[in-house]
């Protein structure tokens, strides 16, 4: 036998081996079939008997995985370690978008007793979360606003969100809304925030044929921050209550609606009109925020995470304002979202985990930590002692801004969380077509509706 | 055992017939050792084999039954058949994916190839002096940096207010000046700019240290006849560089279909999914929209790709030396 027909006959053996080794696998049944499903809801040990859960007294350390760059859950795991000393923290940082990609098989394989979380529908769906309506009772969050969790029930199976069993609770909420640079407003003789939207747009063409930036927004890579103006547009056209059936996956729900087509087309008058920044599309968030703080634009559409940063940064020149009407006189609307955390299903400490985020909602020198180092309001009841902050500050009109979102009932999650892919697959390629032109509004709601249905139907 | 080992490795080359046998067990022992060297090759194969087999053809075979399934990763499974891969070509946004993956072939193979056989012919021909050393190193310098720096970079410079554009206003072209890597149609050719830049100091390096094994004789000769230098590059050099084309052809048109790094720093497949090539593609629909099964599919199709593009150009290479 010549070695050439050996080889070759080898080969063939190799080849054979491989196909036979991809039949049999695909014999044994497919992928994720072994895995054991946990579907044990988080049980409240102590609960039954009357008293909430607590961290004990023994030694224990805790798992986390939080979000790099955003020192607030350090600051409050540090000042619980302080008031609590047996409770060690063994935390792991990651950015939120490799955190989104990591959550279903960190939740499986590497439980962590506490985690900032994405978007919650699909990991309900695979049990990978506890069941917290256990500790919602035994601590009493169950008689906090109710605007304030609803986000974060998830209906059996992953569907609807916003009713349901709650799988998590927040560290504080946020407030979004428009922040604007005074001394560019001075010059273009804008005394007030803009009361109506046709104010808003009277103050971009002033700020435009003034030489200003009138928006400066972040729109590049794989973060559409269109969607911000966006969905501001969207709530000043027409009611909340639809656009977050749609973020909630209720049955039916569409975001190509009338109202919303008006915003779009709204959205794709500014971008006609220049009042984005000419490099929208090779703008990341970063380069939005040092742009602002420069003074190299009027206005920004972002969330009062920038509070406690904007009023170091640019001490008494920005303002804030909630995004204005459409007819004046109009309710407020805003997204508004708690900074999400929850418990693995398989997490070993999950009584004092539950313990942590009462503690945080509820103990005063928390919830200072909360306003001070993380801008947003405070997690808890409405009766909860607020911590003093200083008047004129941009964190103030922040936090006031949530008593008329309050008022107003118009707190909305945010679009881009509606399904875990529609942001970076969806409505960010989208809103970056029509940044170039080659999209209209009409056409991208369509076009999303169409990711959304397919992406919800698995 | 060591001993024995030597024997039978000495014995492979030493099997002479007409040996002369002194006795029967003689004999008999010779046998043995020539047996021996059967199990004793796959001995010394086997830690590579098994790495080989657990790290590329155990996950390929998964990649395989996986693009069979309907999977999002954590939970049950569903069969599928070849569904996956038939969405693959049918939609519109997985396939142009794969035209974007040949666009960027001119970017990361052609250019640097053809560039770099000018670079290296130039280089060649000031071989001793110092300029040579200098642009040597220069060259190959993105070489060895870190491609996510090298993405970095590049993307301060193509940007709006980046050295590109300085540059552009510098010399009056204000009119062209824009964020490149923005811009729905000039994203794609600016990322494969920054590829260009990268591969390029590998293929000059290749082909000079091709150049330096072409017999100095043949220039001598040529320049007898009265050749010139470009008659010199195209009769003399290019020819006897057949072989390492051939490497510098192949390794960029892989670098070019299978791309992710450089593209997910600057772009992440933007602006309106404008430079979404298919590895970055497998990357999303498996870890945004927990596609495993879609993600796999568009794997083994990628796979087959370049198999495809690579194979022919092997073949080619190797068919003219015969």
């Amino acid at each position: 036998m010549s070695s050439r027909v050996r080889a070759r006959r080898r080969a063939t053996a190799l080849a054979l081996v491989a196909l036979g080794g991809t039949l049999t696998v695909a014999g044994c049944g497919g992928p994720g079939s072994d895995e054991s499903a946990d579907t044990a809801a988080a049980t409240v040990g102590t609960a039954a008997s009357g008293a909430a859960p607590t961290c004990g007294r023994e030694p224990v350390t805790m798992h986390a995985y939080f979000e790099t760059g955003f020192p607030l859950p350090r600051a409050l795991t540090a000042e619980f370690s302080r008031q609590f000393p047996n409770v060690r923290w063994d935390v792991r940082e990651d950015q939120f978008a490799v955190i989104t990609q990591n959550a279903p098989r960190v939740l499986a394989d590497d439980p962590p007793d506490l985690m900032r979380l994405p978007q919650m529908s699909e990991l309900v769906k695979d049990d990978l979360l506890a069941d917290l309506d256990g500790y919602a009772q035994a601590f009493g969050w169950d008689r906090w606003p109710a605007s304030q969790l609803e986000q974060l029930r998830v209906g059996p199976g992953g569907r609807p969100r916003g009713e349901g069993a709650l799988y998590a609770n927040g560290l504080n909420f946020s407030m979004t809304g428009v922040f604007y640079n005074k001394e560019l407003a001075a010059r273009i003789g804008m005394t007030k925030p803009p009361e109506t939207l046709a104010e808003l747009d009277d103050a971009l063409a002033r700020a435009k044929a003034a030489g200003i930036t009138p928006i400066q927004q972040f729109n590049g890579g794989a973060t559409g921050g269109l969607a911000f103006p966006l969905q501001d547009l969207m709530a000043a056209y027409g009611p909340t209550g639809p656009i977050n059936d749609w973020i909630f996956q209720k049955p039916g729900a569409t975001i190509d609606t009338p109202s919303n087509v008006q915003a779009a087309e709204h959205l794709e008058r500014w971008i006609k009109a220049g009042y984005f920044a000419s490099d929208a599309n090779a703008m990341d968030y970063a380069k939005m925020m040092s742009r602002f703080i420069g003074g190299e634009g009027l206005f920004m559409f972002n969330g009062d995470w920038e509070s406690g940063n904007l009023d170091r940064q640019m001490p008494g020149r920005v303002g804030f304002f909630l995004m204005p009407p459409a007819r004046a006189g109009g309710k407020r609307a805003a997204m508004s979202a708690p900074l999400t955390f929850g418990i693995s299903s398989r997490a070993a400490n999950k009584d004092c985990a539950a313990f942590f985020l009462d503690w945080v909602a509820t103990d005063p020198t928390a919830r200072d930590i909360a306003v001070r180092v993380g801008g947003s309001h405070p997690m808890g009841p409405s009766d909860a002692p607020m911590p003093p902050v200083r008047r004129g500050t941009v964190t103030a009109s922040t936090l006031d801004a949530g008593s008329v979102i309050g008022a107003d009932n118009g707190a909305m999650d945010f679009i881009a969380n509606a399904t875990g892919a529609i942001y970076a697959k969806s409505w960010t390629p989208q809103l970056q077509r029509m940044v170039a032109g080659d999209q209209s509004g009409d056409a991208m709601l369509k076009a999303v509706q169409s990711d959304y249905e397919r992406q919800i139907e698995g | 055992m060591a001993r024995s080992l030597t024997d039978a490795a000495v014995d492979m080359y030493q099997t002479r017939p007409e040996r002369p046998r002194s006795a029967r067990g003689r004999r008999a022992a010779g046998r043995a050792r020539l047996r021996a060297p059967a199990w004793v090759g796959w001995l010394f194969v086997a830690p590579a084999l098994l790495a080989y087999g657990l790290f590329v053809l155990w996950p390929l075979v998964l990649t395989v039954q996986y693009s069979l399934y309907r999977w999002n990763g954590i939970g049950a499974s569903t069969w599928v058949g070849l569904d996956n891969y038939s969405k693959v070509f049918t939609d519109p946004e997985l396939s142009a994916t794969i035209v974007h993956a040949f666009e960027l072939i001119v970017f990361f193979s052609a250019i640097p190839v053809l560039l770099g056989l000018a670079i290296a012919a130039t280089i060649r021909r000031i071989a001793t002096t110092r300029l040579a050393l200098a642009a040597r190193t220069v060259v190959f310098l993105p070489q060895v940096i870190p491609l996510v720096a090298a993405g970095i970079a590049w993307s301060w410079m193509l940007a709006s207010d980046g050295a590109v554009n300085q540059l552009l206003s510098a010399v009056g072209l204000d009119g062209v000046t824009r964020a490149w890597l923005g811009d729905l149609s000039t994203a794609l050719p600016a990322v494969g700019v920054i590829g260009a830049w990268v591969l390029l100091g590998l293929c000059t390096l290749l082909l000079l240290s091709g150049m330096s094994k072409i017999d100095a004789a043949l220039y001598e000769a040529a320049r007898l006849d009265g050749a010139g230098p470009i008659r010199e590059f195209v009769s003399i050099t290019v020819p006897s560089l057949r072989q390492e084309i051939g490497v510098c052809v192949t390794v960029t048109v892989i670098a070019a279909l299978a791309s992710f790094d450089v593209i997910y720093v600057s772009t992440q497949g933007g602006p309106g999914n404008a430079t979404m090539v298919p590895g970055l593609e497998i990357f999303y629909q498996a870890f945004s929209e927990r596609e495993v099964g879609v993600a796999s599919a568009l794997a083994v199709v990628l796979m087959a790709l370049v198999l495809a593009c690579v194979l022919p150009i092997q073949w080619l290479t190797r068919r003219r030396e015969a």
